[in-house]
């Protein structure tokens, strides 16, 4: 598998290089797919016995409570990644390594989808304990419905923004500020609720062992997933990008500009080769220009 | 820090210079926030592109509220919350138009041709917009007494000016933050408001539950300290963040 090596490339090598052939059979983003995938998997089937079979039912609320150890883990692995993405934006406006942009974007774009989730469960819980499909009065619900709200401007910002340069660092201060905003956002809305409703959802600390077990064995599993479906989501885009150069190597120059169509999804694409990108040491290209920015 | 803005000290005093050189130090962040802000103050002063609109519009959205709610007086809650929602709105007119003219007649690029820091026009711009927030308020909240306010304004005096300056500062450096995220896009009039008003939540949580108590009938003690607090602590952190990231938007 023929790898276009990026002129941006930032990470150093320790170990001595294996010989290019090998090198590029390595593929970037797909190594430990198969085993993360099953593990997911297991520790899925694990979680869903347990729920059904091991955890007791609750006093007050019956079987509707098992929807808790769905909701809860959709919710904390969603702010998490929330708050990730943000670290990883960090990371790529310090190192401006688009790979760090993709992740950033990845995680999310996953998160947004586990968002989704959180609320459409805590709609379901909310339903059928108080008989109404939204409640005010639950401040994980109104506040995840802000977050979203927030971070569903992200693809329309990247969107919007056609130089892919500039696109990704405006959504990594994007992403910074809203990863920032998440537990702000958070304690202000629990600020902001008044305790009319029980509030099952708040601590976790009282719970019994059993369902304690089972709760953490949900939340390995909702964590497992998230992973893995990010994984899946950066092998293919790599795929996906590798497929377009080696297509377009094959089919013109390599020297006329790519022309791709405007999107959100960042793409690391290396710019146009010149004289310079044959020359062997790729170090120097990395770096911004001494003494623009501390 | 920054190798741009590091020179080497002027000759001390005394030594002999004929003249002093003026421009050879480059200004200050004092200075350089003072020059910005002068700007700004100027350019609305002389085009009045941004107030005059702002403030119509609260009247007006008064004006709606009035039919949409069908009441003639509010007071408490409900007060603070048509307060509160209609200054909202009307800032994000003023965000929408706070960098267009740069990015239009090229201020960005001379910006980043001087030698100053470039948090600078972060601080600039957020005082220009703190500004306009507060001539606003100077306009609608008298026409908000007048036209829906049940309960008269004079109690509520002492305290509901330190809300809403505490709420202005956080709106100026979230709707400064967003307009420069913004205003290089392509649908620079919608993504501002749509980025900027889940990040004002959080304003809007502490600036209405502060002013509620205030605008009621039987006007009680000043509002719980909390709310003030969590707004000063919001507008603290956001500050924070707002500055640490603000250079990277300028780079181009």
């Amino acid at each position: 598998m023929l790898r276009i090596r990026p002129i941006a490339t930032a990470s150093p090598s320790i170990a001595p290089r294996p010989p290019a052939a090998a090198r590029d059979r390595r593929p970037l983003y797909g190594r430990g797919l198969r085993t993360l995938s099953l593990a997911t998997v297991a520790a899925m089937v694990l979680a869903l016995a347990l729920v059904f079979f091991y955890a007791p039912l609750e006093a007050e609320q019956g079987f509707l409570q098992k929807i808790f150890y769905v909701h809860v883990p959709f919710a904390i692995v969603a702010l998490c990644g929330f708050v990730l993405g943000g670290v990883l934006a960090i990371v790529h406006l310090r190192t401006r390594d688009p790979r760090w942009d993709m992740r950033s974007y990845v995680v999310i774009h996953m998160s947004l989808i586990f968002a989704v989730g959180t609320l459409i469960t805590g709609s379901i819980w909310a339903k059928g304990s108080w008989g109404h499909w939204w409640v005010w009065s639950e401040p994980t619900l109104v506040s995840f419905l802000i977050i979203f709200l927030l971070y569903a401007t992200y693809q329309p910002l990247r969107f919007a923004i056609e130089d892919p340069e500039r696109q990704a660092r405006y959504a990594s201060v994007f992403a910074i500020t809203a990863g920032a905003f998440v537990p702000l956002n958070y304690v202000a809305v629990n600020m902001a609720t008044a305790y009319v409703h029980p509030r099952v959802f708040s601590n976790t600390s009282n719970l019994p062992g059993s369902m304690a077990l089972t709760f953490l064995v949900s939340l390995l599993a909702m964590t497992l997933l998230f992973a893995t479906l990010c994984k899946y989501e950066l092998t293919a885009k790599h795929a996906r990008m590798q497929l377009r150069a080696l297509r377009r190597r094959l089919t013109e120059e390599a020297d006329t500009p790519a022309r791709r169509p405007r999107s959100a999804a960042p793409s690391h694409e290396p710019p146009r080769r010149t004289a310079a990108d044959f020359q062997t040491s790729t170090a120097t290209a990395a770096r911004p220009i001494e003494g623009t920015r501390a | 820090m920054n190798a741009v803005t590091d020179r080497p000290h002027p000759p001390p005093a005394g030594s002999g210079a004929a003249a002093p050189r003026r421009g050879s130090q480059p200004p200050g962040f004092a200075r350089t926030v003072a020059a910005l802000l002068r700007k700004e103050l100027l350019v609305e002063l002389r085009t009045l592109e941004s107030v005059p609109g702002m403030s119509l519009f609260a009247v007006t959205v008064f004006v709606i509220f009035h039919f949409a709610l069908n009441r003639t007086g509010v007071s408490g809650d409900e007060a603070a919350g048509i307060l509160w929602v209609t200054l909202l709105l009307a800032a994000m007119l003023g965000v929408n138009r706070l960098f267009v003219a740069d990015a239009e007649e090229g201020g960005f690029d001379g910006f980043l041709l001087a030698p100053c820091d470039r948090s600078a026009l972060l601080v600039a711009k957020a005082l220009a917009l703190f500004s306009y927030l507060v001539v606003l308020e100077l306009v609608a909240v008298p026409a908000f007494a007048l036209l829906l306010l049940e309960p008269s304004l004079g109690p509520a005096l002492p305290d509901l000016p330190g809300v809403l300056l505490l709420g202005d500062l956080g709106i100026a450096l979230i709707g400064t933050l967003v307009a420069a995220l913004a205003v290089r896009t392509r649908a620079r009039d919608l993504l501002g408001p749509l980025l900027a008003l889940p990040l004002l939540v959080p304003i809007v949580i502490g600036g209405a539950r502060a002013s509620a108590p205030l605008l009621v009938l039987t006007h009680q003690t000043a509002p719980a300290l909390r709310w003030p607090l969590a707004l000063a602590l919001y507008d603290l952190i956001f500050g924070l963040i707002a500055y640490a990231v603000f250079d990277f938007l300028l780079e181009d």
